[in-house]
């Protein structure tokens, strides 16, 4: 016998929640494509192929019905995600790693969609950095840089062969990112004016980096209108990164990069929409999203400035994650009728 | 224009309004038998007063209220009681209850009826009044009307709420009665308010139904007292009442509290207007505005006599071939009726005929996603994804302290899940477990504290026995051969005092309660 309420509305579900995301990713993939070359569009079909593939299996060998949970698209985000934290030129098998260590152990070993405890994307690429950090900082470099181009084609030759066109060699098509030359250079007591005066660097962040993280704000802005995210995550995520940076920013203005650059990065945009926001691994109260977010972007700061690693976005995410059940239980929303205000 | 506050959340579910609003309400058909349940109202069964065989006329009390929550129960037309026994009746469960079954004479010949001379009487008269006239919340809660009328020894209510929201979809007898007989209505508010003592009347109507709040305010206009229609905006469940006091006057009334504790009291509109006909004519509640409405050929509204069995109401706003189960109630809160050979009950707003159309099966679940949506749409600000991971892991002491029974079941949450969870029946789950449980330590409480009882009962016999050997001892040793030894015999007498005292002092720190029946003995 059916129990109340008898219904629902008509277009509303988990695909439609993660198809949403996904759209909202269009943008940052197509403008990333544009300046770095074809390789992040070939990486991003790879890594959904297989993060799709590693789900079913399991999926299969848990005894539930695939069909259905396929069709969730959560593994699409998970692997689409993935493969824009990774460089973009990854062979194949670093990648298909990269999916198994989000599909497998953090998603399914963690009892699948709903229950895991960190965020899949963040395992898989914080699995990878630990294990292959050489191949890991290997990222393309962009186009307008680069000594020589890599088309379709070649790209995909070297992603899943190896090769590279004759004659080409590898550093001609990859650099550090910006966030890595930074810290490298810094460390070889440069001051951050010299440092930035490099081709590598545009008006905030790196030259076509800060691009793509344009297009990850506009593709966030289209999750808030449409409700899939609230405000409070991107808010709170990018005011810590700010403020963090802003103030070590003013304690060393030519050691410390300023805040915008540190908004600029790609990867904190990326956070603070898509990363951060994931509704399973994050806090789910309005005051509890906040402290999760603030304290995540404050981590990010701190592990690119203190730590010894280009980006702390996984990191931080992941160190956030463990705390999310202690900050859901302190910031339960005061109930109706028990004396609080509307939150 | 008064100031208006929001509710926490809500939902916007499609209304369904206009299938059956613009029809007038029509009179249904006498039924040749009425079967009238003697609960119609939350608390204690009525008491059958009449006997099978019977004669009975329109309006005579068949079943007197029993105990304090509990109201009376009246024949809907004059005819002859031929059974008194269990029927299927509109329960979620679906189980029977006990009801008076009337076999009616087609004459529908009235009891000789009493006006209330609210003037002479005093108020506790007129409430014990309208208790014997079966007045209960037409709003779907049909709780005991006297008892909210009452505001208590030195309470004032100031604020009087009339609930004319009705944020159901597809629900239309409260409009309806609001379009046509406002007048009456607003009779009854001011007889409420005067019980009350309280000087506010405010007419709560959300915003989809103009038609109502013009009447209203027409009908307001020609009145000698003031009655505030106010349209709220039109947000599911702004007719919930806890809801529709915090739009109206920005209160929250405390949780496991009243609403008279923050001086306000709600009544249904359909209340206001049944206690104006007890009042002014003496009529007991046994009719009320029914929709009948989704897959059927005449949907509208239909005053119906109570006990009216639903499949005559159903029959006669016409079946159609797709119709696939009835819903009394809306679809958000409403539930399936398992036999329509269950009557029409005070309860009884609507009969919604489901159709594989309009209500499609629903969706496949999937795990929850924690997005909170549902802690967004909650009008009472739980967080429901909690309470629904700790329903299902049956962790009932943290869906507590989570406020579990601070839900009102208004099924937002359930609305707007992606994965389309049945949450709220995870949560009656929850609170059925939870009452179940206590019930189970109450009657182990119960069953303790008898044991007890019984334990200090025989050891107070025991010491009693002690006693009384202890006071012949000093006769049968003079009566023996053997010359009494006065030293030993004080010293047993004093050795039997100390053992009465030692049990006594146990006694008394056990303090037993005198919960001992005679018959466990």
């Amino acid at each position: 016998m059916a129990v109340s309420p008898h219904i629902l509305p008509p277009a509303q579900s988990v695909t439609r929640v993660m198809a949403l995301v996904l759209l909202g990713l269009v943008p940052a993939t197509l403008v990333y494509a544009w300046l770095f070359g074809p390789a992040i569009l070939i990486n991003v079909a790879w890594a959904a192929l297989a993060c799709v593939g590693l789900e079913a299996i399991m999926l299969r060998l848990r005894g539930y019905p695939v069909r259905p949970y396929l069709g969730d698209l959560s593994a699409v985000l998970t692997g689409w995600l993935l493969a824009l934290s990774m460089p973009a030129l990854s062979p194949w098998w670093l990648t298909l790693t990269g999916c198994m260590l989000a599909i497998v152990v953090a998603k399914h070993l963690y009892g699948g969609l709903g229950q895991n405890v960190f965020n899949p994307a963040m395992v898989g690429y914080a699995g990878l950095l630990i294990s292959f950090p050489a191949l890991m900082t290997q990222w393309p470099a962009p186009l307008a840089l680069a000594h020589a181009q890599l088309g379709a084609a070649d790209s995909a030759q070297y992603i899943f062969a190896g090769h590279l066109p004759a004659g080409l060699k590898l550093d001609a098509i990859t650099s550090a990112t910006p966030l890595d030359t930074l810290r490298t250079q810094l460390k070889q007591d440069r001051t951050l004016s010299e440092i930035l005066r490099q081709p590598l660097f545009g008006h905030l962040g790196g030259k076509g980096f800060e691009l793509i993280a344009a297009a990850y704000l506009l593709g966030g802005a289209l999750l808030l209108a449409r409700k899939v995210i609230t405000w409070h995550v991107p808010l709170a995520y990018l005011a810590a990164v700010g403020l963090t940076a802003g103030v070590f920013h003013l304690y060393d203005v030519d050691h410390y990069a300023g805040p915008w650059f540190h908004l600029a990065a790609p990867s904190t945009m990326l956070a603070a929409f898509f990363i951060a926001t994931d509704p399973v691994t994050g806090a789910t109260t309005p005051r509890g999203k906040l402290i999760f977010a603030a304290g995540a972007g404050f981590l990010t700061v701190l592990i690119r400035i203190l730590g010894g690693y280009p980006d702390g976005v996984a990191f931080s995410i992941l160190l956030m994650n463990i705390c999310v059940p202690l900050i859901d239980a302190h910031t339960q929303p005061k109930v109706f009728g028990h004396g609080g205000d509307d939150a | 224009m008064r100031q208006l506050f929001r509710f926490h959340g809500g939902v916007h579910p499609p209304e369904h309004k206009a299938v059956s609003s613009a029809a007038p309400i029509v009179q249904a058909r006498l039924p040749q038998r009425l079967i009238v349940p003697l609960r119609q109202h939350i608390g204690t069964s009525a008491r059958a007063c009449v006997a099978v065989g019977d004669k009975v006329l329109k309006g005579q009390t068949i079943g007197r209220a029993e105990g304090y929550v509990s109201a009376a129960v009246h024949a809907p037309t004059s005819g002859t009681v031929v059974a008194i026994d269990m029927r299927p009746v509109a329960h979620p469960s679906g189980l029977s209850d006990l009801c008076i079954v009337i076999e009616a004479d087609g004459d529908d010949r009235w009891i000789e009826r009493t006006l209330l001379d609210l003037a002479r009487m005093d108020a506790s008269h007129v409430r014990n009044r309208l208790r014997d006239l079966g007045l209960a919340g037409l709003g779907g809660a049909v709780f005991p009307s006297f008892i909210k009328l009452n505001p208590g020894a030195t309470a004032k209510v100031p604020t009087l709420v009339i609930n004319g929201a009705e944020c159901e979809p597809w629900i239309t007898c409260d409009d309806r009665l609001m379009r046509e007989r406002a007048q009456d209505i607003l009779t009854g508010a001011r007889i409420m308010a005067t019980l009350l003592h309280a000087t506010d009347i405010l007419v709560g109507v959300e915003d989809n139904k103009p038609e109502a709040l013009a009447a209203l305010q027409a009908a307001a206009r020609s009145l000698d007292f003031p009655a505030d229609i106010v349209a709220v905006p039109t947000l599911y469940p702004g007719g919930g009442a806890k809801q529709l006091i915090q739009v109206l006057t920005g209160k929250e009334a405390p949780s496991g509290g009243r609403s008279t504790d923050i001086g306000v009291q709600c009544f249904n509109v359909g209340t206001a207007y049944a206690l104006a006909r007890a009042v002014q004519h003496g009529e007991p509640l046994m009719s009320r505005i029914v929709t009948v409405t989704g897959a059927v050929a005449r949907p509208q509204n239909y005053e119906v006599l109570l006990g009216t069995p639903m499949a005559e109401l159903l029959e006669q706003a016409g079946r159609t071939s797709e119709a696939n189960g009835v819903i009394m109630g809306g679809p958000m809160m409403g539930f399936d009726i398992a036999d329509t050979a269950a009557p029409v009950v005070k309860a009884t707003n609507c009969l919604l005929v489901k159709s594989p159309k309009l209500f499609p099966p629903l969706p496949r679940t999937m795990p929850c996603i924690r997005c909170g949506a549902c802690a967004r749409a909650c009008p009472a600000r739980l967080q429901p994804q909690e309470l629904y991971w700790f329903a299902r892991a049956k962790n009932f002491g943290k869906t507590q302290e989570y406020h579990l029974f601070d839900c009102i079941e208004c099924g937002c949450c359930n609305y707007v899940c992606p994965s389309h969870l049945p949450l709220v029946d995870y949560y009656r789950y929850a609170k059925s477990e939870i009452w179940a449980r206590e019930q189970e330590k109450n009657a182990a409480d119960l069953a303790r504290r008898r044991h007890e009882s019984r334990v200090s009962r025989l050891e107070r016999e025991k010491a009693e026995r002690a006693e009384r050997l202890a006071a012949k001892a000093p006769v049968k040793k003079a009566q023996a051969t053997v010359p009494p030894d006065s030293a030993q015999a004080a010293a047993r007498k004093a050795l039997a005092a100390e053992t009465l005292a030692r049990v006594q002092a146990k006694q008394a720190a056990a303090a037993p309660e005198p919960l001992d029946p005679p018959a466990s003995s």
